[in-house]
């Protein structure tokens, strides 16, 4: 249910004029690297990125008018680990800029007015509080009252733990709200990228009309540590990857990133929205 | 009104035949005096009668106290104590002809969740609720009350039925989580539950939730989204278990006891934070030593919200339960105005020729498509 999987990659942040590719060694220059919208040229390994860049690469240039972007958590719990989540928080604000793990609002993707919200893995690792809830809430009642197509991009290690059973709530009540904007006829598309896990994987993450991920996007419930305890064993390879949900039946499409604005794009005509 | 004949609270004590968790200790050496006063008494060595009288005069009050301030540590112990009683000693007592229903029709019957028609203080109910199995074989069979999606497919799809019938539906929460294994993953637990959220949201018709002992996380949730929802008194929910959330944030299981500390997971804590409705008081000394008196309680409690939420319009009480979910966790406000954060990085998005790599290329995947007319 929580966050329970490396926190960070390397290649996350390109720091310098020169970023490394973790799975394939190669070292490319970051301007190529944000020119292909952080995929790396050489081996099309998908790197993370924060909630602004995929904004960016998914939205008509400058289309994009962010809303609720002001909402805080109180910290309902007075929650203490080795830190304060107070102070958790505070640090995740200043190294990303951010409030909270996500970034909402409305957009244009090749014309087509849209809802979007991305959740950022750069926030203690995209994790779901009652920010990340309203906000993933206020998105889908937005667009079921506007008649809107919503997309969402999910990244995330699951549910916030410092906000207790408050953030295991916000799965209910994400989930209600697509329930909401089912029962209005509204589109939803679920974009899911690496780490879409736990909490979020069970919640709204799990129940777009049409559900597509990014190739070797992580995605699954129980954290993989916790699965190998329980069973004994050895993982198999590709456990619990967006190819790996595919062939289950529980993602509809694996889209290249390059791809991402044509295919949504696609989708939202043949629904007609 | 009940079929559980209420006990003597300090014959419970005294009858209590489990094992004495480690913070139990004092009580355990009270037990043992009054049953050697008691054995001595049968050997008619005198008149032990006050003495005995006296001791489990003491038994209680220590009981008593040692119970009304549980820490949340051991609150978790007692939730978890192997003689709790369970959903199968509740369809015992306060449930009357239960009729179960097994299987999700797709993939098998997973008996870590059982379901069934019942009746529950004269009403007609539909009954789901999370199995842990008795003794160790019926442990196994039913992983410990850990579901896998075919157990939440089979709640779900008697849910269904009892709104077809207007009949309520009552869900006994106790498991420490869905299963993580690799077959629970392939088939889907996270569609699974997530299902089961948004159909529990507009599901029309009544739906009480009881946390019978272990409230675990999603696998919990995943059968308890509710009009009401109540705790017994001495059982936790909570969104990882102490020990998952000691492993991760305090970088030692050794810490759980500060990590149930800081999850608030007690039903006392989850009262006030608004996340349930009703705490569900326990006997003397905690459910395990009096099923017959919790199962008064919980009969109570049932009864009570049946007979209310009976009353209302369905349409309005879906209502209800999606604003209850909407404003749940409303722990969050508005820096508008207040102090600044602080923002290292320009975030912007670029527009105009200023544009960025990335803005750059989308235009230009743009240009190689055909456009799409703007609506
Ligand atoms: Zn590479």
């Amino acid at each position: 249910m929580a966050v329970d999987r490396p926190t960070e990659k390397k290649s996350d942040v390109p720091a310098g004029l020169w970023t490394r590719c973790d799975p394939c060694g190669a070292t490319v220059y970051s301007k190529d690297l944000a020119e292909n919208l952080h995929v790396c040229p050489e081996c099309g390994f998908h790197q993370r990125v924060d909630a602004r860049t995929r904004t960016e690469q998914l939205v008509d240039p400058g289309s994009f008018e962010e809303y609720w972007a002001d909402l805080v958590s109180t910290d309902p719990l007075k929650f203490k680990d080795r830190i304060t989540y107070k102070d958790r928080l505070k640090k995740a604000q200043q190294a990303t800029g951010e409030r909270d793990a996500i970034v909402a609002g409305k957009a244009y993707i090749r014309g087509r007015p849209v809802v979007l919200a991305v959740m950022n893995p750069a926030f203690i690792m995209a994790s779901m509080g009652s920010v990340v809830g309203e906000k993933i809430t206020s998105a889908i009642e937005l667009a079921a009252d506007e008649n809107l197509p919503v997309v969402i991009v999910t990244a995330s290690g699951g549910a916030r733990m410092q906000e207790g059973m408050v953030s295991l709530v916000q799965m209910a009540k994400t989930s209600a709200a697509v329930a909401k904007l089912d029962d209005a006829g509204g589109l939803y598309i679920v974009v899911a990228t690496d780490p879409t896990t736990a909490g979020v994987a069970a919640s709204f993450a799990s129940l777009g009309d049409v559900i597509i991920a990014e190739p070797a996007a992580m995605m699954g419930f129980a954290g993989p540590r916790v699965i190998a305890n329980t069973i004994k064993s050895e993982l198999p390879e590709g456990f619990q990857t967006a190819e790996f949900m595919l062939e289950h039946g529980f993602v509809d499409r694996i889209v290249a990133r390059l791809d991402l604005r044509k295919e949504i794009a696609r989708i939202i005509d043949y629904c007609g929205k | 009104m009940t079929r559980a004949a209420a006990t003597n609270p300090v014959d419970a004590l005294v009858g209590f035949t489990g094992a004495y968790l480690e913070f139990e200790k004092p009580l355990q050496r009270i037990h043992q005096d009054i049953q050697q006063l008691e054995r001595e008494q049968g050997e008619s060595r005198g008149d032990l009668s006050a003495e005995i009288r006296s001791q489990r005069t003491r038994l209680r009050t220590r009981t008593k106290r040692l119970y009304s301030n549980l820490t949340p540590w051991e609150t978790v112990l007692v939730a978890r104590h192997p003689k709790r009683p369970l959903i199968t000693d509740y369809i015992q007592t306060v449930v009357q002809d239960f009729c179960e229903l097994h299987g999700d029709r797709t993939f098998g019957d997973d008996p870590a969740i059982m379901t069934g028609f019942g009746r529950i203080a004269g009403h007609r109910v539909m009954l789901v609720g999370h199995n842990k199995g008795k003794d160790t074989k019926e442990r196994i069979a039913c992983n410990f009350g850990c579901a896998h999606p075919e157990g939440y497919r089979k709640a779900m799809m008697r849910m269904k039925l009892a709104a077809k019938y207007n009949l309520p539906v009552v869900c006994l929460v106790d498991t420490q989580g869905a299963y993580p294994g690799i077959g629970s993953e392939e088939r889907g637990i996270s569609q699974a539950i997530a299902v089961n959220l948004m159909e529990m949201s507009r599901l029309q018709t009544p739906i009480v939730c009881a946390v019978i002992g272990e409230g675990g996380s999603g696998g919990a949730l995943g059968i308890g989204v509710a009009d009401r929802v109540a705790m017994f008194e001495h059982s936790f929910y909570s969104v990882i278990s102490p020990e998952g959330c000691a492993a991760i944030l305090f970088k030692t299981g050794e810490q759980r006891k500060r990590a149930a500390e800081s999850l608030k997971l007690t039903s006392k804590e989850l009262k006030k934070l608004g996340i349930i409705d009703t705490v569900i008081p326990e006997p003397l000394g905690g459910a395990h030593r009096n099923p017959a008196e919790a199962s008064a309680n919980l009969e109570q409690f049932l009864a009570e919200s049946l007979r209310d939420l009976k009353r209302r319009k369905v349409p309005t009480l879906v209502k209800r339960r999606y604003e209850r979910l909407r404003n749940a966790g409303s722990y969050f406000e508005t820096c508008q105005g207040k102090k600044k954060i602080r923002v290292t990085r320009a975030t912007s998005p670029s527009s105009g020729t200023n544009r960025s790599a990335t803005a750059n290329r989308v235009a230009r995947l743009d240009r190689t498509a055909t456009p799409a007319p703007r609506p």
